[in-house]
């Protein structure tokens, strides 16, 4: 265990290094938060009593998925990994005491974190004094807060174990590339980055729900808005409870698996 | 000690002529050769020993050390390494060898030098007072002291080597694998590389199994060799085996490559 978490260590205090990339984050981020909600500002003008959820809670799941950009979009993979597979250097990691499958995902998970950490409060800053429908609501109770901090981490933990599916794959592809648009395309779609999952049409949503990708940023930011509560809440955890279970189960095999009968790369 | 019995391994590689038609050929068809990397491999190598193994470009040098190193599995034969089955435990088999691979970086990138050594300690679960001892000789060995606080992307090839080369043994391994670990590295580099490996070898009584293709480093560094070529054990004895009067080394290594139409 110790062994991980100083991999964890490592790529945290790697991923905070850069100060100047994080600052950059902010701005775009706080930019396109600020964007969408205007152009969400014009559809709720056209008709408010239209739409699943409340001008102000739409206004709080965008500035909180801003803010916690770096823990729940796929795109966001380690080129490291990619490069270690296509150019053979996964030889000396092989050559280790550990677990691939484990060493990567704790470093997934620490990379994410540090990127979220140096990023995240700026933008809870600025959005909380925003005047009342453009910015972020305070949490409704310390109920609501702590559900949302724990299925935060879930949905964290669920976006990372499906990133580790495409890199285990890559060992048989060699190259990443195809994976990557096909698994990050749907993950963008399916997850409500581009819109929130009550946005979509009630038999595509009831069917979406159910998929991994509803268990990763869909559950804490509409916990955290209200728009899940009560008994509701109780589903979605289970569903991301168990998708955390069956991704990192059939990752872990595959990457066994792969390092029995891997082919290095280059001389 | 190391046994290898006949061990055979063998690749698939995808082969078309050059040109459109041909591409779009094996868009349908495609033709496989399968290559005999290893073909009946045998050898046995005792504690303490060194080996230059050797051979040209091809000769099937890196599978062997990768089946020896644990990460890769053979068609068949077997082997093991101070009786393990190298790649049935990786995971106990890789706490006891130390592999330096001179095309590849085990260093990360972006961070001082001292911090992967530091993650290393981890990985290994080295105690501190050995990891301090360690780290303290190959820093006076290897001239580290000024290294070690730089980021690995900041170094010269020879600096980084120098640096490569301790990280393989901070866990003092009884084994070092060392594949072309002087590649590209300026004269006065390369000695120190020596020194050190011979001073190693003499101190620690660690085994080591050498290839390159730099027949200085086989002739300052190992008493035993072993020739390979497309796959199979050509020669295994001493320099001087092959060595004809004060024929310039290369030239008797070339001579010996051709004799044996490899």
């Amino acid at each position: 265990m110790n062994k991980y978490l100083s991999f964890f260590r490592l790529r945290f205090a790697m991923g905070m290094q850069y100060r100047m990339a994080a600052f950059a984050g902010v701005i775009t981020q706080f930019v396109w938060g600020a964007m969408e909600i205007l152009i969400y500002t014009a559809f709720y003008d056209a008709n408010a009593a239209a739409f699943p959820m409340t001008f102000q809670a739409t206004a709080t799941y965008i500035w909180l998925q801003q803010a916690f950009l770096a823990f729940f979009m796929a795109w966001f993979m380690e080129e490291e990994i990619f490069d270690s597979i296509i150019s053979g250097n996964i030889a000396y990691e092989l050559c280790r005491p550990i677990r691939i499958y484990n060493m990567w995902f704790a470093r997934s998970v620490a990379n994410r974190l540090s990127r979220a950490i140096l990023r995240c409060f700026p933008i809870l800053l600025i959005a909380a004094f925003l005047s009342k429908p453009y910015g972020m609501s305070a949490p409704s109770s310390a109920v609501n807060f702590i559900l949302f901090l724990v299925t935060m981490i879930l949905g964290l933990l669920v976006t990372v174990s499906f990133c580790m599916l495409v890199y285990v794959l890559t060992f048989f592809t060699v190259s990443p590339q195809g994976l990557r648009i096909v698994f990050v395309s749907m993950v963008e779609f399916f997850a409500g980055a581009v819109i929130p999952l009550p946005f979509f049409p009630d038999k595509i949503r009831e069917v979406l729900e159910l998929l991994p990708f509803a268990a990763m940023q869909n559950v804490p930011l509409r916990i955290y808005s209200d728009d899940l509560s009560g008994i509701a809440i109780v589903k979605p955890v289970a569903l991301q409870i168990t998708w955390l279970i069956v991704l990192t189960g059939v990752g872990y095999n595959l990457c066994r698996y792969a390092e029995k009968r891997v082919r290095l790369q280059g001389g | 000690m190391i046994t290898m019995k006949n061990v055979c391994k063998s690749y698939k590689v995808a082969r078309r002529n050059a040109g459109f038609k041909e591409a779009c050929k094996s868009l349908f068809h495609r033709e496989y050769e399968t290559i005999q990397a290893l073909n009946d491999v045998s050898f046995t190598i005792n504690e303490g020993e060194m080996v230059g193994y050797i051979g040209p470009n091809g000769a099937g040098k890196s599978s062997t050390i990768k089946i020896l190193s644990g990460i890769l599995t053979p068609d068949s034969g077997t082997c093991t390494v101070n009786g393990r089955v190298p790649w049935e435990n990786r995971i106990q088999h890789v706490k006891n060898i130390g592999v330096v691979f001179g095309q590849k970086s085990q260093l990360w990138w972006d961070v001082p030098v001292i911090d992967s050594f530091l993650l290393l300690k981890d990985i290994y679960s080295i105690p501190d007072d050995i990891y301090q001892n360690n780290l303290e000789e190959l820093q006076k060995l290897l001239d580290l002291k000024q290294l070690l606080r730089t980021p690995t992307r900041q170094l010269s090839l020879g600096q980084r080597m120098r640096c490569e080369i301790a990280a393989s043994l901070l866990h003092s391994p009884d084994i070092l694998f060392l594949d072309e670990p002087t590649i590209g590295l300026d004269a006065v580099s390369k000695l120190a590389v020596r020194e050190f490996i011979l001073r190693l070898n003499e101190t620690h009584k660690t085994t080591v199994i050498l290839t390159t293709h730099d027949m200085q480093d086989i002739e300052a560094l190992t008493k035993r060799i072993i020739l390979v070529g497309k796959g199979r054990i050509l020669l295994d004895g001493s320099l001087a085996d092959i060595k004809e009067g004060n024929a310039n080394i290369d030239e008797t290594v070339a001579q010996v490559y051709r004799s044996y139409d490899i």
